[in-house]
């Protein structure tokens, strides 16, 4: 790791132990999105890290951005810090102004259809998109759809969006959002670079990947520091071996979902990483299916009542999980490559999984 | 998060995969030759000292000592992938397995001046295969508790005692003893020491334990007033323990931990391919492919912090205990996606089937027990 994303780590752990309490999660719940949390990141610049300087962005690798979002995700963060990032990066390859705003992203993955079509006095968009990410709190929605050009992007006015609320697992806002025909000038509206539709889906598996390892991170932590404190039969359960070998499984978890997950971060940054982002949303989203359960096993009932910070992590952790694709649906996709690749050539596509790395 | 359990992501050099290219070649030329084909299990069970030789003579044993003692200097990563290309193509590796992974560095690392240049360069020629003699009739987990000892007498030790478990006795040369040197105190792991068995000695008898398959790899060896030569000792009389726990980050982290019964996800996918549709097999094959591209970054990350000199021993438990789980689990997908109907069509794969079953029970007790393993991680993350 170098300086930089040393500093960067150091800052958005340092803002998130002072900003991001327990409270500002519950609240967040209540409707109320953390104002000065969410200003504090963008004054620091992290919401344009992994877009250069010279495109008015703050600089920093993909790796940087990522490292903010598990520790955003360590500590529940409830603001839409991936989304805008993404944002971010979406806007710069097509040449838009970058946002400081909370943003969001409505694509075409998803089900979600969305469509521009041109005019004689620049475009419209209409379509339908769901379980869009912080909709209602968002002060600009980056539309992704498809036209007869090809892909388009521009960013909409949340105001002129009918938005239908809705939530996760976790209470995070995941709203439905209408576009009827609005109206853009030709110069808010850019092509979408080559490819990046899909690989906004990839893009979006990776983050959600991270952010899980964040918060299995973070119950790992709080399992064995309940384990050292709650005292049972006279003494800390933590001295007693069940509870210990629950613990080392749920530590594997999180040690395999953490490699794999670095795996797949230094390949998507070398210019590859399909299926090590498969891979990665795969292994992580097992990790949480077998970790949430032993870390509330091991907190008994305060864990899943709301006056414990452990619910705040496992249900993001179920919730994530099932976004930008599930278990079932990246191990199909893997599943089909390895079976077309053939039974001779196995091993060579497993080794050539760490092969595609930057120097 | 905990320190001990991050890993970095090893990116190995061009000249590393030159030699990986090499050895799947040289795999590929001996198949088509017939000299082997693919097996579970093989570093345990598949014992062809010819093969041993080949591999010997073309520098992929004992790669990583130093020339003067009959290695290669080459890194601990281009080692690594020789084991995993040897693993995952099945091939006959028992022979000189447990001499190349464990005795050559321990000796390398303990051993006097005639032991490493008399001994070493038999081992990189494949010529000199070893046995681990730890376990014992009422030492299992337990190791501290062994009670095979050695009297001083002149010129050497009198060794008595019995070992068990021990794989390749019957064939092997030497085994690296563990023995009680000197009685018991309050500090169990003082007074271990190590010796080489030379296994032709006098007082040396060795008794078949056959598997539940019937074959004929463990052993019980029997050590009645055996003569052990002083330049025999390895390393210090006294530092048995610690030079024993030194052995085992390399023994838990291998590819040999999640690689035993790769062979038959090979057979698992070419069955699948022949079938017209097959979504199970899709997702359960992804899933498998998932945890494998995993526990083989996991395992790489500690075979780098190997070569920095740093011992992993938390990160090395959690590949083995992760890695032998998964070896189980391959079986268990291919049992379940695969009909006996199309086994009946498909014999390779219902004997490698048949294998990986059958030798599953040996995966999470071989080299620490799943239980063991997960008391190590757990004084790891500091809560034992």
């Amino acid at each position: 790791m170098n300086d930089i994303s040393q500093i960067i780590k150091e800052t958005a752990e340092k803002i998130m132990e002072d900003l991001c309490t327990k409270q500002v999660v519950e609240d967040s719940e209540l409707g109320i999105l953390p104002r000065e949390l969410w200003k504090t990141i963008v004054k620091s610049g992290m919401a344009t890290v992994g877009v250069s300087e010279e495109a008015g962005g703050s600089g920093g690798s993909f790796a940087d951005a990522l490292t903010i979002l598990r520790i955003a995700a360590k500590f529940s963060a409830p603001i839409p810090i991936a989304e805008t990032l993404m944002a971010n990066w979406v806007l710069s390859e097509a040449g838009l102004p970058l946002m400081e705003k909370p943003t969001t992203i409505a694509s075409n993955n998803n089900g979600n259809k969305m469509m521009f079509i041109e005019i004689s006095d620049g475009w419209t968009i209409s379509g339908s998109a769901y379980d869009v990410p912080y909709a209602r709190y968002a002060e600009a929605v980056v539309v992704i759809g498809n036209s007869q050009q090809g892909n388009m992007v521009a960013i909409v006015n949340p105001r002129a969006c009918h938005i239908e609320h809705e939530q996760n697992l976790a209470g995070e806002a995941r709203d439905h959002l209408y576009i009827n025909n609005v109206h853009l000038q030709g110069e808010a509206v850019s092509r979408v670079r080559e490819g990046n539709d899909n690989n906004l889906l990839y893009r979006g598996a990776l983050i959600r990947a991270v952010q899980m390892t964040g918060a299995l991170e973070r119950i790992l932590e709080l399992s064995i520091a309940y384990s050292k404190e709650r005292i049972q039969f006279g003494r800390p359960i933590a001295k007693f071996q069940a509870i210990q070998q629950q613990i080392a499984i749920l530590a594997g978890e999180v040690s395999s979902a953490k490699t794999i997950t670095n795996l797949a971060v230094k390949s998507f940054e070398a210019g590859n990483g399909e299926k090590q982002i498969m891979a990665a949303k795969i292994r992580v989203g097992e990790a949480a299916s077998l970790g949430a359960p032993i870390a509330h096993q091991i907190h008994g009932a305060i864990g899943f009542t709301d006056e414990h910070s452990l619910q705040q992590s496992t249900r993001r952790l179920w919730s994530w999980r099932d976004e930008f694709g599930n278990e079932s649906y990246w191990a199909n996709k893997l599943g089909n490559e390895v079976l077309n690749t053939g039974p001779d050539y196995l091993w060579p596509f497993v080794t050539s999984m760490n092969s595609e790395l930057v120097l | 998060m905990v320190k001990s359990l991050e890993l970095e992501t090893i990116q190995l050099s061009q000249k590393t995969e030159q030699v990986r290219h090499q050895v799947r070649n040289f795999l590929k030329e001996e198949m088509e030759a017939g000299t082997f084909i693919p097996q579970c299990d093989s570093w345990l069970s598949k014992w062809d000292p010819e093969f041993s030789r080949k591999l010997g003579q073309r520098g992929w044993l004992g790669m990583t000592w130093p020339k003067q003692y009959g290695g290669q200097e080459r890194t601990a990563l281009e080692r690594y992938v020789v084991t995993e290309e040897l693993l995952a193509f099945g091939s006959p590796v028992a022979a000189h397995w447990f001499a190349d992974r464990q005795t050559g560095p321990l000796l390398l690392r303990y051993g006097n001046e005639k032991q490493k240049s008399e001994i070493l360069p038999r081992i990189a020629r494949g010529e000199v295969f070893f046995s681990i003699g730890l376990s014992e009739p009422n030492t299992g987990s337990d190791l501290a508790s062994i009670s095979t000892n050695a009297r001083k007498i002149d010129g050497g030790w009198l060794l008595n005692g019995s070992k068990i478990w021990t794989s390749g006795a019957h064939r092997s040369h030497y085994m690296v003893t563990l023995c009680r040197t000197s009685t018991k105190t309050d500090n169990r792991h003082e007074g271990l020491s190590q010796l080489m068995v030379d296994m032709s000695s006098s007082g040396v008898s060795v008794r078949p334990i056959h598997l539940m398959t019937g074959e004929h790899h463990f052993n019980e060896v029997f050590l009645e007033d055996v003569f052990v030569p002083d330049d025999m000792v390895v390393g210090t009389i006294g530092d048995g323990w610690k030079q024993s726990m030194a052995e085992l980050a390399f023994e838990r982290s291998g590819p040999e931990r999640f690689l035993s019964t790769f062979p038959l996800l090979v057979e698992l996918i070419r069955v699948l391919q022949q079938e017209t549709t097959n979504e199970g097999g899709f997702t359960a094959v992804g899933r498998l492919v998932a945890r494998l591209t995993t526990l083989r970054e996991m395992s790489l990350g500690v075979a780098g912090l190997l070569e920095q000199g740093v011992s992993p021993d938390i990160t090395a438990a959690l590949v083995k205990d992760l890695g032998t789980q998964f070896e189980c689990q391959i079986a268990e997908v291919a049992r379940l996606l695969v009909s006996s109907s199309t086994r009946v069509a498909n014999s390779r794969f219902k004997s490698l089937l048949a294998d990986a079953v059958l030798h599953s029970p040996g995966f999470t007790l071989r080299g620490g027990t799943t239980e063991i393993l997960r008391g190590i991680i757990a004084r790891g993350v500091g809560i034992r």
